[in-house]
């Protein structure tokens, strides 16, 4: 039993893993593009989710069927979370540009306090239930205990996109141009890449991946509030800095690790102590390796 | 007479990639010596592990700030080879840009003076006649240099040869028995270059500082250097007078590009 | 000189209306539309949409006003601004200056008097607050590091008096140091792992650092009696005298009043010292500063240290004023708070922290109205101050020192006012 009991807290934190690498990414490729921690990622991946529970909601009492339901739920998410990166970045990120780190870190931290309690304040503070969607799937009959059509989706999802992305980011010309300037951001403006573009696509991509992260995982726990953002953003940022900021395969790899030290950690250790694993965790790999698993060592350029 | 800085065998590699390449090279006391080389030559690595921005992969820097016993001083950090006497300058300017002109050069004194928190809170009167003192001696040094109407400006607002100048003053304030200047001529135009020309010699002169430049500008060069070392690919490919340097096929070769081959 | 008049032409307009058009989009599912979710109903607000749409439409306008007029302010440009007549009349009229400052001394220590229990309980609120931002300012203000676990140094001095109080039943005046010393080891030690992290690997280790201290506090019954705290704490004595509620209340305000002269005292001296000019210049630029011989790693740790060893006395009063205190007390948001209270005031900036703590704790108070809007407000705040005033309401100004055309040794060094 033992053995089974192993095997549910490695499958739990890779379910978590993936959500942490669906938000994850957006950070990682923020950073990696402006050099910036943006704090009010995770209110993205919250409005995401919320978004989607007001339109599921409204269309369910309609009768719909709730697949359809599911998927134009997802999309109309995915596209308001989109709105919000991008307006965001407009307003709190662009005229900061260039000026000093502090600022526009401070900047995003009022952006993330600002969208919380327009949240709250503009809906509730209350726990709402999110509509249950997702059909239980035939096949995964035999290992239900094990894995449920909800966490199915959210792997499945996780693996699409991050295929997708890789292949953005390696073989496109967008993916090059994102390169770049991530490299060189001045370099790239005088060969004539429009970073002002790029970075509305980076902000784009990562709200849109949030997003999704919020819808699967509100349909995986079934209800949400305001506030699932902060701390899962914070969670998924300690995650690409584990991993290695600025890489993608460095995100994902964090984020997979960080669920699974979370679901070990809970399930053999106690649970009362989740978030603390995550924080200590991520003192022990900055101190022992402070570019994180992937990345590659920086040196202070002179 | 010992070098006031010697490297042997200097290498520095980055993950495979070879920045400097055993490099043997000295300043003597009293010298300016200039290190030359066209760009990505591995001047500025060079630098920064002399000055302790980087630890080299192998080799040995050796300094005798005071003429007599040598000391190695791989892998100090670089307070501490400010300390020992070694106070360089920035090619890309790196002033403290919301001090004043003269707190940059207060700063500079730091190694200089003793008091701590206590000093300050409590403010003894060492403490008191030591900042009075910093003060003044910091306003000296810009008199020297001829920053002295800017004194109050913050460095940020001062115009772009007065910034430089600034940072040779800030490096001065440290007393160096060898000063380290990242390309000071840079972006400057024909006039300017001329007053940092005499500025150079006056430190050397007057202060006694040795002084060892990195440089593009081959009049400023040729015109106020002693000797002159010249890297290409991470390596020593000449050294000598300036007479020399200019003769040398080697170096011609380095800058013109190989048309022959 | 840009005249706001001009962002009304119609083709001005128009870009104020597009934008407002995408406002009214963007937030329609949150502003519009709520669930109700237990009774299946759907509200629609349609009046909310008409309010975003005004509402948007002028700002807008306002926000592109604003930001064409930063951008036409070169930064060479040495005009006069309010803050540098004031200080030029005050120092060009002493006597006045000298008024003024009497006048305000009068004025604080006649306030718990002239006003009720309830503002004077306010006021020490804030004056701590004051306290708490000249400490976290010595971190992010001078030495430029963000600090984002400030309030678990805060934590830790409440809880030295809680518990020390408790179990052996030690004083408060004694605890005071105690608080102070045992947060500033905290800082030290928090400051060793650190050390090597660049600024947004520091913002979000110390941000972690501030959640594992409360997340600790929380779950270890048997230490902090976890989310239920520790009440019944003492309120501080008076040699021994057992004081009503009312005259504890107007004492714990002098204490304040004590502590934010002391703390602006120190950090006064600090600003302008040796020490305090290495903070800075870490600030500046930590290679260059490194290569001026500045010991990076000793002003790290010393600035962690002071800035926690204030927070850690605040926390001592803190739980002798409330006389209970519990880990939510102690969250990230309050980390935040103090954070505004320097960033708003002034970044680097003792008299800024002093306004923003000012502005920050009596404003909501007052405005009791829109206090469910504090939060919001805040978080705009922040992102306007970054975008239009990243120096802060009061900008720090460096110190001036005068000279003589040609000074001689004598009379050397005078220095001017500040």
């Amino acid at each position: 039993m033992d053995l089974l009991y192993f095997f549910e807290l490695f499958v739990g934190g890779m379910i978590r893993g993936s959500i942490y690498a669906l938000i994850a990414l957006g950070y990682t490729m923020v950073y990696g593009i402006i050099k910036l921690i943006n704090f009010a990622h995770g209110e993205i991946y919250m409005i995401g989710a919320f978004t989607a529970l007001i339109f599921a909601s409204v269309l369910s009492f309609t009768g719909m069927n709730p697949i359809l339901i599911f998927i134009i739920a997802s999309i109309l998410a995915i596209s308001f979370s989109v709105g919000y990166g991008v307006t965001m970045e407009k307003i709190a990120y662009k005229p900061l540009r260039g000026s000093q780190r502090l600022s526009a870190l401070i900047s995003a931290i009022g952006m993330s306090m600002f969208l919380q309690n327009y949240v709250l304040l503009a809906q509730t503070s209350d726990f709402l239930p999110f509509p249950e969607l997702v059909p239980d799937f035939k096949f995964l009959e035999p290992i239900k205990y094990l894995i449920s059509s909800t966490s199915f989706l959210i792997l499945i999802t996780t693996a699409i996109v991050m295929i997708f992305l890789t292949y953005l980011i390696k073989f496109t010309r967008t993916g090059k141009a994102m390169r770049a300037t991530s490299q060189d951001a001045r370099m790239a403006q005088l060969l004539g890449i429009n970073i002002s573009k790029i970075i509305t696509i980076t902000f784009v991509i990562g709200s849109a991946t949030a997003a999704l992260g919020g819808v699967l995982i509100s349909t995986h726990i079934g209800q949400l509030n305001f506030y699932i953002g902060f701390i899962a953003g914070i969670k998924a940022f300690v995650a690409a800095v584990l991993g290695g900021i600025g890489s993608i395969p460095g995100a994902v790899l964090g984020s997979f690790v960080l669920g699974w030290t979370e679901s070990f950690g809970t399930g053999y250790i106690s649970s009362d102590y989740e978030d603390v694993f995550a924080f200590l965790f991520l003192i022990i790999i900055l101190i022992f390796r402070p570019s994180g698993i992937l990345g590659r060592p920086e040196n202070n350029k002179v | 007479m010992t070098p006031i800085l010697e490297t042997k065998n200097l290498t520095m590699e980055f993950g495979g990639l070879t920045a400097v390449g055993k490099m043997n090279f000295h300043v003597n006391p009293g010298e300016i010596v200039a290190l030359i080389g066209p760009n990505g030559a591995g001047k500025t690595t060079f630098f920064n592990c002399v000055t302790g921005v980087y630890k080299p992969t192998s080799g040995d820097i050796l300094i005798s700030p005071n003429g007599k016993t040598q000391q190695r001083i791989n892998g100090l950090k670089p307070n501490k080879v400010t300390e020992k006497g070694l106070a360089r300058t920035f090619q890309n300017i790196r002033l403290f840009a919301n001090m004043t002109v003269l707190e940059n050069v207060m700063i500079g004194r730091h190694t200089k003076l003793k008091s701590g928190l206590m000093g300050a809170i409590f403010r003894p009167r060492s403490t008191l006649e030591e900042e009075q003192k910093v003060v003044q001696d910091s306003y000296e040094i810009l008199i020297e240099v001829g920053l002295e109407q800017y004194v109050n400006e913050l460095a940020k607002n001062l115009p772009y040869g007065a910034q430089r100048r600034l940072e040779i003053a800030r490096a001065m304030a440290t007393e160096p028995a060898l000063l380290l200047l990242d390309e000071p001529a840079a972006g400057m135009n024909p006039q300017e270059t001329k007053e940092l020309d005499e500025t150079i010699i006056k430190i050397r002169d007057v202060n006694k500082i040795s002084i060892l430049l990195i440089e593009h500008d081959m009049s400023l060069v040729m015109s106020i250097s002693e000797r002159i070392f010249v890297m290409d690919y991470g390596k020593l490919i000449a050294k000598g007078t300036p007479d020399e340097i200019k003769k040398d096929p080697e170096v011609i070769k380095a800058y013109l590009g190989d048309d022959d081959a | 000189m840009l005249d706001i008049l001009k962002y009304f032409s119609l083709k001005e307009m128009k870009k104020s209306l597009i934008i407002s058009l995408w406002f009214m989009i963007l937030t329609f599912p949150i502003m519009v539309i709520k669930v109700n979710t237990i009774e299946n109903t759907v509200i629609w607000r349609w009046g909310s949409l008409a309010g975003m749409g005004i509402g948007s439409f002028f700002l807008a306008t306002l926000w592109r006003y604003l930001l064409d007029r930063k951008k036409m302010q070169s930064p060479l440009s040495s005009k006069k601004t309010l803050q540098k007549r004031v200080m030029e009349w005050s120092d060009a009229n002493p006597r006045a200056k000298q008024g003024a400052l009497i006048a305000l001394g009068i004025f604080i220590v006649a306030f718990p008097f002239i006003t009720s229990m309830y503002q004077t309980s306010i006021m020490t609120t804030a004056l701590m607050y004051i306290v708490l931002g000249l400490g976290l300012n010595i971190v992010v203000g001078l030495g430029g590091l963000l600090h984002l676990g400030y309030a678990a140094f805060y934590a830790v001095g409440a809880y030295t008096y809680a518990l020390l109080n408790y179990h052996f039943g030690i004083s408060f005046w004694i605890c005071l140091p105690l608080g102070a010393g045992l947060a500033t080891i905290m800082g030290v030690l928090l400051a060793i792992p650190v050390l090597r992290l660049r600024g947004d690997y520091l913002a979000i280790v110390t941000l972690g650092f501030g959640e594992v201290i409360r997340i600790v506090l929380e779950n270890w019954n048997e230490f902090s009696f976890g989310p239920s705290g520790v009440a019944n704490i003492p309120r501080p004595g008076f040699f021994g005298m057992d004081m009503k509620l009312q005259a504890a209340t107007i004492y714990i305000y002098f204490i304040m009043i004590a502590m934010v002269l002391f703390t602006i005292f120190v950090v006064r001296r600090l600003e302008n010292s040796r020490t305090g000019r290495a903070w800075i210049a870490m600030r500046e630029d930590e290679i260059a500063s490194e290569a001026m011989g500045i010991d990076i790693t000793k002003s790290k740790v010393t600035t962690f240290a002071l800035g926690a060893f204030w927070a850690g006395m605040v926390g001592v009063i803190f739980a002798a004023k409330t006389t209970f205190i519990n880990p939510a007390s102690f969250t990230l948001w309050e980390s935040v708070m103090i954070l505004c209270v320097v960033v708003i005031g002034g970044m680097g900036s003792i008299f800024g922290v002093v306004i923003g703590a000012l502005i920050l704790i009596l404003l909501p108070e007052y405005l009791r109205a829109f206090s469910e809007y504090r939060m919001l407000m805040f978080g705009a705040i922040l992102v306007i101050m970054m975008v239009f005033r990243p120096g802060g309401i009061i900008s720090n100004i460096r110190k001036i020192y005068k000279f003589e055309p040609k000074p001689s040794p004598a009379d050397a060094g005078k220095e001017g006012v500040k």
